[in-house]
């Protein structure tokens, strides 16, 4: 188990939905995103698989490369490749930004 | 029904058992009607999984969403099979058993309000042992507090289906609604061939699983009440009309000396079939009924 945080100070816009998707299933994750209080982006990851920092790392990197929202995304993972986590993360942009 | 007119209706269907638990739940109440109670962003988690180096769930796989059934009040509990098997934690029990007595005290003060359980669930979840063991028991208490007063309506679609100490609870309901893809058993098939050896039963043979604990043979059997389509709009339509006939005369579970005689009439000299097991409790299930 490993909890890894990490803060994206460049994505300031205003958000104001709340995202929720994904499954904690084996290969899968589920994602909980919502505005976040302090302006910035915080991401909080909770993961089964541990060892794996430097891809969360370029993964959310990548992904905060195009994205600009202000959220709090916290991830509870039963070990999502670092395509799925992508997708995820997408999807729930999708819900948020609908 | 020719060729043409058949495959687009089936291609067209809306699958039920493609969904996951909330979107379940969601499309059995009337739209607009419902809200969450504990969604995710309440937080409450196992608190065990971590400890043992599994992710929680912030819903802990447990859906419970409040509103109404063709104008009806109802609570939708859905468990979501594809998060630990389904199972039955600390968390996810209290929040049902919570649901269903709220359901009880509504229904006593004379808002009667039906509860529709969508069991996708192996049972106890054993990394929560005795505390998952005693949510079961709780879970079953709540369903008898409620019946007295209002339905209780399980429906098994699939693929995980009904197993262990959930089956009971199941058992308890007013009624069981169950696709042609969902199973309903006591023990599961991997844990029967674990304790008594692929000789008493092969949990790879799906052809065999299915006839013994399969929708078809379980309603056929008299042990369900109702084989539906994998199809959102008829699962809907047949939880609406369980909700509105209310409850049944006799709950089945209280057909006790009827069942004794069944099981004791069992010839186990010889191996049981599925098919004869069916037509002899059929006969039976009708004499029950006329009881």
């Amino acid at each position: 188990m490993e909890q890894l945080n990490f803060d994206y100070p460049s994505a300031k816009r205003r958000v104001i939905k709340k995202a929720h998707v994904g499954v904690a299933g084996s290969g899968d994750m589920e994602i909980l995103m919502q505005p976040d209080a302090t302006g910035i982006a915080h991401v909080s990851v909770l993961t089964s698989v541990n060892g794996f920092r430097s891809s969360w790392q370029a993964v959310l990197d990548r992904f905060f490369a195009k994205y600009d929202g202000a959220v709090q995304i916290d991830i509870n993972d039963a070990g999502a490749t670092p395509g799925s986590v992508m997708l995820r993360l997408e999807q729930a942009v999708e819900v948020i930004e609908s | 029904m020719s060729t043409a007119t058949f495959i687009p209706a089936f291609v067209r269907r809306q699958s039920f058992i493609e969904l996951d638990a909330r979107a379940r739940a969601q499309s059995l109440l009337d739209p607009g009607s419902w809200r969450e109670l504990v969604g995710p962003f309440d937080r409450i988690e196992s608190p065990w999984l971590p400890e043992q180096g599994i992710a929680p769930q912030s819903d802990d796989g447990c859906v419970v969403l409040k509103g109404a059934i063709d104008g009806k009040p109802a609570v939708v509990i859905a468990l979501e099979g594809k998060f630990q098997g389904g199972s039955m934690g600390e968390v996810s029990g209290a929040k049902m058993t919570a649901a269903l007595d709220l359901a009880a005290r509504d229904s006593q003060n004379g808002k009667k309000t039906a509860a529709v359980l969508l069991l996708e669930t192996g049972g106890v979840r054993l990394q929560e042992a005795n505390l998952g063991l005693a949510v079961i028991a709780e879970v079953m208490a709540s369903i008898l507090a409620l019946r007295e007063h209002a339905p209780v309506i399980t429906v098994i679609a699939g693929t995980v289906g009904c197993f262990g100490g959930m089956s009971i609870a199941a058992g308890l309901s007013s009624y069981i609604v169950m696709t042609r893809e969902a199973r309903l058993g006591l023990n599961g098939p991997e844990v029967i061939e674990q304790e008594s050896g692929i000789e008493e039963f092969d949990s790879s043979d799906h052809a065999l699983i299915w006839a013994i604990n399969g929708g078809e043979q379980r309603v056929a059997m008299g042990v369900a009440d109702e084989l539906v389509l994998d199809d959102v709009q008829k699962i809907a339509a047949t939880v609406q009309r369980y909700v509105k006939a209310g409850l049944p005369q006799v709950h089945r579970s209280q057909q006790i000396a009827l069942y004794r005689a069944r099981i004791a009439a069992l010839d186990t000299s010889r191996q049981i079939d599925p098919l004869s097991l069916r037509e002899s409790w059929k006969e039976k299930a009708k004499e029950g009924v006329a009881q």
